[in-house]
Order: structure tokens, then C-alpha cells, then sequence
């Protein structure tokens, strides 16, 4: 199918998210759609398959000029949009979810259905259990659903948003190569929203490259990547120096320190971190270093073995008497478990201060926030509540919250869902940190940024830390290799 | 106790608990597509005002129960109109007709506080009813309890099998999802929200023309909130409802059997008796406790004896459908 987008505009308030867009893709072709966070790439895809109106603009296809009123619309027209995170219904079964909006008969026929669905898998090398529940499937699994259903539905054009992100390596060959076949065998349209340069080259054979809501450009690929760099940001952010680590001081020691939930025993571990380090903790996804990272917080005992903050044990912390201490926490979960959703930005810097006293110095507070906005660059103002903060002003703003001076900085997975820009402000912060002696501590599923931020790394596999490299002796590749397990 | 009188307690039971089974299959499938109509007490009471005095002024037993099923359906409606058209909350609008329910029936219906009026009539079904044990038991009620028991399966073929099911309960778990599919979420829980009302209203009616026959203030007090217990304890599934239901009227008859056994005993303790079984029995199906007994459960047993008993709320319970 042929798709023409013709002009297409969107404002939000003050925003335009998409200003002016034409784009053409001719079918039985992959093609690369980037840019930074917030460049309008979502808001363009969403326009396209129907999720959101436009302003303005005309959707071509085939020919044919086609408003859509909502998803379904769309994908009766033959345009299928896959969500990073997959639009089903994880207490479903497969079978249901597959079943779930098309219209065909009052009573369900489960058994062919069921039939249908394996066959499609079949085709293109899934394996399907129609009788399993969705919220028992990994996310790979669910997209592959995703994607039979959206082909199943008639899509002759599909959207990926940010597919790899949380897929396995082996499911992330199994989807590129379904996405080839869809291009070439079926000659179906494919576009691809990524912010990783190597998918987009090793896929796409034509990207196209938004910036704050306007196309700024196209190549054919494969090219540089610095071209599409420099598409993608008017100027790279410079990358500083870092301090050489000088102070030999020691800010946290663990001696056969031995932590457990109901899923995973620690091995007991001895670590030591030195004021003004950064040490990083690599490992797949539940190896341990989630935990690790816990217990230094305070939120999980340690069941034995001795924790030191300087020359402070730590045995019996918790999480109150961690922060005093001078530890501070930085989860994943940004809304979920360092903001308050709901609570403005001034009322979370109220809560911060703890002041002592009944009654909230408001105007005080207000002052202090509107200051460390400025000062952290938030986009967002005093009043703003959490939630309308994008995640990178969400972790912008968690950082203007932190205590002036602390000894020890836990971070977990700091800069996901960031862009580099961002990404960069938040590694400057923590470089200042380090000058004034902080270690940090930190959990990443990059690697590359595990090797270039880190003085040390951790790696840890199946609840053991089973060895401290080097940062500047090794690179990610080798990482890859000792995080999978090997030696 | 002989037999023939514990299939007579039986049949009590089942007669006692089909008001309560149509108000939770009418609460369920509200619930399934996302909404939480909360006044069903309230509703309940002005339902059984309504129907009987409806059926007390035109004699006419059907007309009784339309006019109940229709004051359930518009109190149903402005818990949906209130929620998705102005997006309030659902428990508010709920609490308030809860009130407002049970004081107009107290206010309206004053004149017609202990009048005779038309009755349900029994309804022996012929053949059925000569089963032995079952046929007394089931088949040898009226027209109410044949309904409730059809109303059981029909919610839940409904729900489970069919098409307009998986769309309703879509709804209610993720109305995002459901709304990419092409699910008019919205509409649907004007519809369901509305019919499951109007089963409420029918139950409501059921008292005072069935069950406890006539008008006084305060006739259903506190049914309505045991109806919404009931949908929680059932895991937000017909069948399993009725079952709860059936399990609260039995600890109920139980109860005036144990009061008759130990007169000195406080009546108050018995009435708790139920209560303190449902309690109970939703501390143990919370998945915590179910999880940690179902470990060392046989393989064979465990996935089956997971799906009864380890239930969670529509996950979009209570919440709108944001769609942009």
C-alpha cells in the first residue's frame, strides 16, 4: 500500500508536535522513522493509525484521501499500529485477545479460531498456545500476537514503536526477520520508530528524521551514522571530561553481606566502593543487582554479613534511617515510586524539606521550586503536578530533589526512555556529585553507557556477582559475554 | 430434623437467595465492563417500594416488577451518565443515591406500609419437580427462582462465550485496548451499566412481591451492600456469585437453627455468623494466601484450582476510558 501524509499538523497548547509533515512510503519497503524524544515521531504514527485527529493535513492511500475515527477505523483501511508496550489484555487468554474485535458471528468458534491462530503463527515462525493467558507471556511474546492480529485484521501497513525495546536477542531476530518477509514476500509497508541507529540501519533501507515537530530529513540507507546524528540533534551536546577518581576513601563496604527475597539469594558478597566512584552493576534483568541495590537503600534486610557507610554499620537499616544517613534512592518506577502523582512540584518539594512544625512554609517552598527548576532546567512550572512532566523532566526534577550533600547515590536504570540530550544533563549531575565525594551506584541495561560511566563494574548472573572489571579495560561486547554467563 | 424437612430448609435457602443472585449477576456484568455502580442498597430499597406499589395500585404482578427494573435502570443511569459524561467519581455518585434511595422510599412510600398486594405464585414445574431430592428442592418454586437460576448461566455464557462478552469484559480490563479494537466503550457501559440496574430493580422487587412480601421502611436495608460483597467474594463471575449467595442464606438458616439450639446466646452473634464467613473465605482466596497453598499443590490440580480461586477486579475498575 501506498501512503501518502499530506501536511500533517498537530498542536497541543503551545506545542506543535507535528508541524506541517509530508511523508510518502511505497510499499514492500522498511522504512526508519527517528528522531529525539518528543520530536513528533508517536503523535505522527498515532495520527496515522488512527489513535489520534490532526489539526490538519490529508492521510493518502492508495489514493485515496481516508479519515480515521479511531484505531479500528484504520486498521479496516489496512493501516496497523504495534505499541512499544502492546495494547492486549493480559488477563486473557491468547485465543480471547486474538478473538477481541473482529467481527465475525454472536458465539464464538473457538476451536477454529484457536486453529486460525496456530496456522498464522506458523507462517511466520511463531510459536502460539492460544490456551495460555497473556499476562503469562513475555513481552516479546505478546508483540508477536500484536502483530498476527493486526495482520489477521487486513494491515497492509505496519507501524513498530520502538519494537526491540524489552525483547530478547532472539526474539528480536525472529521479529526482524518476519519484517523483512512482510516486506519483500507480501509486499507490505513497514515503518520503523526507533531511536537506535544500528536497528534502523541493519532494517530500513530509507529513514526519515523529525526534529520538534518538522521533517528535517531523509537519507537512504545504509549511511553514516553521524549523518543521521546530525539529523537528529542541531549540535551534539559536548561530552565532558571526566574528574580522575583521586579520593581513596571508602563510602560503602559490604562484607559477606547476604540478601534474599522470595525469588533470589544473593551469594554473600564483598564489596567496596570508594567516595567519588561510579560503579556499575551489570546483568540481565533479575541477576541480583536489583536487590543489591535495594539492601544498600535499605529497603531489604541483610540477612548476614556487615554493612558499612564509611565507618558507620549499617546492619540493621531501613529505609528512613538510609537517608538520613546520607543514601539516597533513585527507582525505575519514576511516577510510580519517587513522585507522587497528583502532588504539584511545589508540594513535593514541601514534603522533601520535612520542616518541622505543623503548618507548610508555602510561599518558602514555591520560592525553593521555582528556583531548582530554573536551576535543573525542568520544563514545567511550580504548580505543574508530576504526571504532566515528561520522563525526562520527571527525572530532572527527581534530581533537584536530592539532599545538597550526600554520601552515596543509588540509581536505578537512571536514564531509560531518556533522550541523549537528557541523558548526557543527568550524567554532568552526577559528575558533579562525584567531585564533592558521593559514590554512586548504578543499575543499567545499556551497556555501553554501563562501560563509559563507570570506573567499575559489577557483573552480576543468577544472584552472584561474579566479578568487578575495570571500566576502562573492557567494552560491551565483553560485558555481553560476562553478563550472559560466560567466562 | 427429618428429611422432608431439611429439603423444605433447602428450598428456603434457594427461595431467599434469588433476589440477591438476580442484584449480583446485574452488578457483575456492570462491573465486568468497568463501572461500579455503588447505590445498589439504595436502589434496591426504592426498587421494592416502587414495584410494590405498582402492583398494588394496577394488580398486576408484571407491572410491579417493570416498574422496579425501571427505577434500577435510572438509577443505573445516573451513575453512568455521571461517570462517563462527567467524569465523577463513580463511588461518590454512588454513595450519594445510596442515601438518596433509601430515604425516598421511606418518604414515598409511607401510605403503603403494610398493605396486602398480588404476590408471586408458585409454580411447580410438572415432571422436574417428581426428581428426587432436586426436583422439591429446584423445581418446585416460582417463577422468581426459575429466572435467577436461568439468569446465572445466561450472565455467564454471556460473559465467557460469547462475542458481545469478550467485548464487555474488554471493556473493563483495559478500555484503551478495547477501544484500538473497535470497542464502543463507552456505549457499552451505558448499556450494561443500565441493564445490570434494571436486574438490580428486578431484585429489589422480588422482596416485596416474593420473598418478604409487602412494604415497610427499610424492607431490603443492607441487602444492597451485601450484594456488592457478594460480587467481590464471587470473583466477579456469575456462577461463583451465586454460589456466595446461596453459601450467605445457608449461614443465615444456620444461624436460626444454632439460635434455637443455644437460646442463650445473643441473636446478634448469629447474625454475624455470615459475615464472619465471608470474611473468611475472601482471606483465603486473596491470591497471597491461595499462592503459598497452591505450591505444593499437584500440577494436575494446581492450574484449575488457580483459575477458581485466584481472581482479580476488572483491572480498569472504576476508571474512564482515556482515549486521547
Amino acid at each position: 500500500m501506498r501512503v501518502e501524509l499530506q501536511n500533517i499538523r498537530k498542536h497541543f497548547g503551545e506545542v506543535r508536535a507535528n508541524d506541517d509533515i509530508s511523508l510518502i512510503f511505497e510499499p514492500g519497503k522498511i522504512y526508519g522513522l527517528l528522531g529525539e524524544n518528543g520530536a513528533g515521531k508517536s503523535t505522527l504514527m498515532k495520527i496515522l493509525s488512527g489513535f489520534q485527529k490532526p489539526d490538519g493535513g490529508k492521510i493518502i492511500l492508495d489514493g485515496k484521501a481516508r479519515r480515521f475515527d479511531s484505531p479500528a477505523d484504520a486498521l479496516a483501511a489496512g493501516v496497523g499500529m504495534l505499541y512499544q508496550e502492546p495494547l492486549d489484555m493480559p488477563p486473557f487468554l491468547v485465543l480471547e485477545n486474538y478473538l477481541l474485535g473482529q467481527r465475525r458471528g454472536f458465539a464464538v468458534n473457538a476451536r477454529q479460531a484457536a486453529k486460525d491462530l496456530r496456522e498464522l503463527g506458523k507462517k511466520y515462525g511463531f510459536d502460539i498456545q492460544p490456551e495460555e493467558h497473556i499476562r503469562d507471556l513475555s513481552l516479546g511474546e505478546r508483540q508477536q500476537l500484536e502483530l498476527l492480529r493486526l495482520l489477521a485484521g487486513g494491515a497492509q501497513l505496519l507501524i513498530l514503536d520502538e519494537p526491540t525495546t524489552g525483547i530478547s536477542t532472539e526474539q528480536k531476530v525472529l521479529l526482524f526477520d518476519s519484517m523483512r518477509k512482510l516486506a519483500k514476500d507480501e509486499g507490505k509497508t513497514l515503518i520503523l520508530v526507533s531511536h537506535k541507529l544500528d536497528e534502523v540501519q541493519d532494517l530500513c533501507s530509507q529513514v526519515f528524521v523529525l526534529r520538534k515537530g518538522k521533517l528535517v530529513g531523509e537519507a537512504k540507507l545504509p549511511c553514516p551514522n553521524e549523518l543521521l546524528v546530525n539529523l537528529m540533534f542541531e549540535k551534539l551536546p559536548p561530552r565532558r571530561e571526566r574528574a580522575s577518581r583521586e579520593q581513596k576513601q571508602v563510602a560503602l563496604e559490604l562484607k559477606d553481606a547476604v540478601v534474599a527475597t522470595p525469588r533470589l539469594e544473593l551469594q554473600p558478597l564483598n564489596l567496596t566502593v570508594y567516595a567519588g566512584e561510579v560503579f556499575g552493576l551489570a546483568g540481565l534483568e533479575g541477576s541480583g543487582q536489583e536487590i543489591l541495590l535495594k539492601a544498600c537503600a535499605g529497603l531489604l534486610p541483610i540477612r548476614s554479613g556487615s554493612m558499612q557507610l564509611g565507618h558507620q554499620p549499617l546492619d540493621q537499616l531501613d529505609y528512613h534511617a538510609a537517608r538520613a544517613g546520607g543514601i539516597s534512592y533513585m527507582a525505575a518506577g519514576r511516577v510510580e515510586e519517587g513522585l507522587v502523582a497528583g502532588l504539584t512540584l511545589t508540594e513535593h518539594m514541601a514534603l522533601v524539606d520535612q520542616e518541622a512544625g505543623f503548618f507548610v512554609d508555602w510561599a518558602g517552598s514555591r520560592a525553593r521550586t521555582k528556583e531548582r527548576v530554573q536551576h535543573f532546567q525542568v520544563v514545567g512550572t511550580s504548580e505543574s503536578t508530576v504526571e504532566q512532566l515528561s520522563g525526562g523532566n520527571q527525572q530532572r526534577f527527581l534530581f533537584a530533589m536530592l539532599p545538597s550533600s550526600l554520601k552515596l547515590i543509588l540509581l536505578e536504570h537512571p536514564t531509560r526512555g531518556l533522550d541523549i540530550r537528557s541523558t548526557d544533563w543527568i550524567w554532568q549531575q552526577l559528575d558533579e556529585r562525584r567531585k564533592d565525594g558521593t559514590a554512586i551506584l548504578f543499575i543499567s541495561a545499556d551497556l555501553d553507557e554501563v562501560v563509559e560511566r563507570s570506573d567499575r563494574i559489577a557483573v552480576f548472573s543468577g544472584g552472584r556477582m561474579s566479578r568487578v572489571v575495570d571500566a576502562a579495560k573492557t567494552n560491551a561486547e565483553e560485558l555481553g559475554h560476562l553478563i550472559g554467563g560466560e567466562q | 430434623m427429618d428429611n422432608g424437612q431439611l429439603i423444605a430448609v433447602l428450598a428456603s435457602i434457594l427461595l431467599q437467595a434469588s433476589p440477591l443472585i438476580i442484584a449480583v449477576c446485574g452488578e457483575t456484568l456492570t462491573e465486568r465492563a468497568g463501572i461500579v455502580n455503588l447505590s445498589l442498597d439504595g436502589t434496591m430499597l426504592l426498587s421494592a417500594m416502587t414495584g410494590f406499589v405498582a402492583a398494588h395500585l394496577t394488580d398486576n404482578l408484571m407491572l410491579g416488577f417493570a416498574a422496579g427494573a425501571a427505577v434500577g435502570a435510572f438509577f443505573a443511569l445516573i451513575v453512568a451518565f455521571s461517570s462517563i459524561q462527567l467524569k465523577q467519581s463513580q463511588v461518590a455518585t454512588g454513595f450519594v443515591l445510596t442515601l438518596l434511595g433509601d430515604s425516598l422510599s421511606a418518604f414515598l412510600g409511607q401510605e403503603y406500609t403494610r398493605l396486602p398486594g398480588p404476590s408471586v405464585p408458585h409454580f411447580a414445574i410438572p415432571i422436574l419437580k417428581d426428581i428426587p431430592i432436586l426436583g422439591p428442592i429446584i423445581f418446585n418454586q416460582d417463577g422468581l427462582v426459575y429466572f435467577a437460576i436461568l439468569l446465572i448461566f445466561a450472565t455467564s455464557w454471556w460473559l465467557f462465550r460469547s462475542r458481545p462478552g469478550l467485548e464487555l469484559r474488554s471493556a473493563g480490563e483495559r478500555p484503551e485496548a478495547a477501544f484500538a479494537r473497535g470497542v464502543n466503550v463507552r456505549r457499552l457501559r451505558y448499556l450494561y451499566t443500565v441493564i445490570g440496574g434494571a436486574l438490580v430493580g428486578i431484585a429489589g422487587a422480588a422482596y416485596s412481591l416474593d420473598v418478604k412480601i409487602g412494604w415497610s421502611e427499610g424492607h431490603t436495608r443492607g441487602l444492597g451492600w451485601i450484594a456488592l460483597a457478594i460480587v467481590i467474594f464471587g470473583g466477579w463471575s456469575p456462577v461463583r456469585g451465586a454460589i456466595g449467595a446461596l453459601l450467605f442464606g445457608a449461614t443465615k438458616a444456620a444461624a436460626t437453627v444454632l439460635q434455637r439450639a443455644f437460646p442463650e446466646v445473643s441473636v446478634v452473634a448469629f447474625n454475624a455468623l455470615p459475615w464472619l464467613l465471608m470474611i473468611g473465605v475472601l482471606l483465603l482466596v486473596s491470591n497471597k494466601i491461595v499462592g503459598r497453598l497452591l505450591v505444593n499443590a499437584p500440577p494436575a490440580l494446581k492450574r484449575p484450582l488457580q483459575r477458581m480461586l485466584q481472581v482479580a477486579p476488572p483491572a480498569a475498575l472504576g476508571t474512564e476510558l482515556k482515549n486521547e
